[in-house]
């Protein structure tokens, strides 16, 4: 189902004019801002369809920067986020994309610092809801309206078993999974969305399992 | 959530002898792991917000962020309570407070969308206005909008609830059925009466698209929220009345979705038609834009 509970039709609570192209704008910075895991020194964020034929007028780009600053949908600091990003050191380009995304409300965003880089494709799809649709060029489905274990690793007999086993030791279940690779053998990303926050000791079981190479949590349903 | 259609939705209440809104109140709670009495709190605060953005709107003359809308809803307001409106009283009340989010939406305000900010005035206008209207407290307020997110989540999974998606039939549409639904439980209304409401009211705006000029969720989503709140109490006296919907509510839904999987990009948001491309559209949207410069 892409609208899990009452919440993703009576709210959220935000900040206007618009539920996909402010609220769920402000949610895929967000989401690519904890995929990131940190404030990124560069944004480079591609607009498609119509967030790109009218993102100026429903503040999209003030949206995504707040998202990439970590607000919530009803921040009232909203309606400055691109000087506050601006302020922070925070530098974002906006571009618009050639042709439809997927999704008539798609975005494409690229973060880096002096330290590493990622990559995130969202869409907006109606009421401020989200689906993170790509993360590093792998294929993925997930909301971040549950905590989400992003995890990339060597494509091997055995990483889901012993993945969704320490998983399942922690006392976490698991709502949705999805798998994907690059080739045979190449590099794999596997996103588990699951029922409750993430105790930080699973995180770092999760980082010792062999062959995973990087993890990622991203959760919208949490303050930080 | 033990339901994807309406008539499931009804059928397990009234097998079950409970409302819509006792029903989803326990289904979330069962969704989300958590206390009942958390989602009710939250529900609760976003009640008071919506009334919060009610009062803001016909009490200030509230501005829309582009300059091109605002101040109506107080007019709208002044004029319910002056004049004798010709839809009555209580529906030019309704119709006042849905144009006053609305505004507020518009303005970079705070609200709740529902189910999205294109059609945040809708339930409130209707909600707000017969809590005073019928003397009803918070609490049933708060059932109310579990029970309108019951009909919003049949809605939003079989059809559409975005403008870019399924036009301004999805967005408006759906939070009319929404209210209407919501407001014959409230009234008293069986949940098979509830689901009757929906199908009365989503017929009528079948079709609709989405044609905001300059891109702004102004012209005509504003009008389009004040009218929507008066044509959701009409629906939900229809229902209470014991019409009936003679095309069953889940068939209407799935023509929502029929009709907004081939509405021409044209009219999915995009501004490039409708209302948006009319002379005084685009004279509109040009001087917008030279003003950002």
């Amino acid at each position: 189902m892409r609208f899990k509970d009452v919440f993703s039709i009576i709210g959220p609570a935000m900040i206007g004019p618009s539920s996909s192209h402010t609220a769920g704008a402000v949610r895929i910075g967000r989401a690519a801002r904890r995929l990131f895991g940190r404030q990124p020194a560069e944004a480079v964020v591609t607009l498609y369809g119509s967030f790109a034929e009218t993102y100026a007028g429903h503040g999209t780009d003030r949206a995504i920067a707040g998202g990439l600053l970590d607000y919530d949908t009803d921040d009232v600091r909203l309606p400055n986020a691109l000087e506050e990003a601006e302020r922070q050191g925070l530098r974002i380009s906006f571009r618009t994309g050639v042709g439809m995304g997927p999704h008539p409300n798609y975005a494409r965003i690229e973060l880096r610092d002096e330290h590493g880089t990622a990559e995130m494709s969202g869409a907006s799809i109606g009421g401020g809801n989200i689906q993170v649709v790509s993360i590093n060029g792998f294929d993925v489905g997930c909301s971040g309206m549950y905590p989400t274990l992003v995890v990339t690793a060597a494509d091997r007999q055995g990483v889901l078993a012993s993945l969704t086993r320490v998983v399942s030791d922690a006392g976490l279940n698991i709502g949705y999974m999805m798998v994907d690779r690059k080739a045979r053998d190449g590099e794999a990303m596997t996103v588990i969305e699951v029922d409750a926050r993430p105790p930080e000791t699973l995180l770092q079981e999760v980082r010792r399992l062999p062959h995973v190479t990087e993890l990622a949590v991203i959760d919208l349903t949490s303050g930080s | 959530m033990r339901f994807q259609t309406l008539r499931q939705l009804a059928e397990l209440c009234e097998r079950e002898s409970k409302t819509i809104a006792a029903l989803m109140t326990e289904e979330q709670a069962q969704e989300s792991g958590e206390p009942a009495e958390k989602a009710i709190g939250r529900m609760t605060e976003y009640y008071r917000i919506m009334k919060e953005a009610v009062r803001k709107g016909i009490t200030e003359n509230v501005v829309s962020h582009s300059g091109l809308t605002g101040g109506d809803a107080k007019k709208v307001a002044d004029y319910a309570a002056n004049g004798e409106p010709s839809v009555g009283e209580w529906p030019a009340k309704a119709m006042a407070y849905a144009l006053s989010v609305s505004e507020v939406n518009a303005s970079m305000g705070r609200i709740i969308a529902t189910p999205t900010a294109g059609s945040c005035g809708i339930l409130p206008g209707v909600l707000v206005s017969s809590q005073e209207r019928y003397g009803w407290d918070d609490d049933k307020m708060v059932q109310g909008l579990f029970c309108a997110g019951a009909i919003g989540y049949v809605i939003a999974n079989n059809s559409f609830i975005s403008g870019a998606e399924g036009g301004c039939q999805a967005e408006i549409g759906s939070a009319i059925g929404m209210a209407a639904g919501c407001l014959v439980e409230l009234r008293g209304g069986s949940p098979t009466q509830v689901i009757h409401g929906v199908g009365l009211a989503l017929k009528n705006t079948l079709g609709l698209i989405c044609d905001p000029v300059a891109g702004l969720v102004e012209v005509p989503c504003i009008v389009r929220n004040g009218l929507g709140a008066v044509n959701a109490l009409a629906a939900a006296d229809m229902a209470l009345a014991g019409m009936r919907s003679v095309i069953p509510s889940d068939e209407v839904i799935g023509v929502m979705r029929e009709i907004g999987g081939t509405m021409p990009m044209e009219h999915r948001e995009t501004a490039l038609g409708g209302l948006a491309q009319t002379p005084t559209g685009r004279k509109l949207a040009e001087q917008l834009r030279q003003e950002q410069r």
